[in-house]
């Protein structure tokens, strides 16, 4: 981490959704709306098959970045632009690709640009998080 | 209906108190696949430093959308909930939500404006603990899709 520098990689991944991972952050959520787990619904709306929660993609692309800096308490702002749907099939689900680029380090704080797609769509977009790159002070 | 712009800078009266519990931050790091064992194991929270385990980073959208609640059901505001898209999200976390922390969702809406006849609303929420800690701040953008 001391040698952190502009364009560095976090170590990207594939992420899998299918429909017990939107029924499972519906729950966790509170999030119930049926767009995320009533084909029927969804469709008869015009969307193209149910759909992941925004909130539950934007949830899974951070972890990339927490793994790498090893410590979820250190990520002190993270901002997306939901810029499109995942459709999330009955039968195969969805597969997204989560990565991040380091943009910037100053002071101890590094800015991490983070990249979510799903097949040729950036499914977040201006979706930036500022991480501590030494732990906090110890709170009482 | 687009929403009404004249209630930009309304702000709501604080959601009731919530309590972060260790059982739904599991829950909500299962959820979301996070595997940092800051969220699941005391110990290893407290060995870094925090006071019980920590909410992952996106967590405080629970939070935040009780205080939301009261400018979406504002008649003035004329917020269509059944057109909402949510548009953009942002969190500023001036330390981890904790287990055991105890904080009300204050919302404002901070702009309202009009766009290709749909309406763009940002809502903006403090998350402050009975001391007035302010713990996480909050931004949403919603989309009221136009008929």
């Amino acid at each position: 981490m001391n040698d952190l520098k502009p364009g560095d990689q976090i170590p990207p991944r594939t992420v899998h959704v299918d429909r017990a991972t939107l029924v499972r952050y519906a729950g966790a959520s509170g999030d119930f709306n049926p767009i995320h787990w009533d084909e029927r619904f969804a469709t008869s709306v015009g969307l193209p098959d149910v759909i992941a929660h925004g909130m539950w993609t934007m949830g899974a692309a951070i972890q990339p970045v927490v793994n790498w800096l090893g410590d979820a308490g250190r990520v002190t702002s993270y901002g997306v632009r939901f810029s499109a749907p995942v459709p999330v099939s009955y039968d195969g689900g969805a597969d997204i690709q989560v990565g991040g680029t380091v943009k910037d380090v100053t002071d101890g704080t590094a800015t991490i640009d983070i990249t979510a797609t799903h097949g040729d769509d950036k499914v977040l977009v201006r979706a930036r998080a500022t991480v501590a790159l030494t732990p906090a002070p110890a709170r009482s | 209906m687009p929403v009404n712009p004249e209630v930009a800078g309304r702000s709501y009266p604080p959601s009731p108190p919530y309590v972060v519990s260790r059982a739904k931050i599991a829950e909500f790091a299962k959820a979301v696949g996070a595997t940092d064992e800051a969220h699941f194991d005391p110990a290893v929270a407290k060995q870094r430093g925090y006071a019980d385990v920590i909410a992952p980073p996106t967590f405080a959208v629970l939070i935040a959308q009780q205080g939301e609640a009261a400018a979406m059901i504002d008649p003035e505001a004329g917020i269509d909930f059944s057109r909402l898209v949510h548009g953009e999200e942002s969190f500023t976390h001036h330390r981890p939500l904790t287990a055991g922390d105890e904080v009300q969702a204050t919302t404002t809406i901070e702009k309202v404006r009009q766009a290709g006849g749909h309406s763009m609303v940002t809502l903006g929420t403090q998350l402050t603990t009975a001391d007035g800690e302010v713990v996480t701040d909050t931004t949403s953008v919603v989309v009221i899709r136009g008929e």
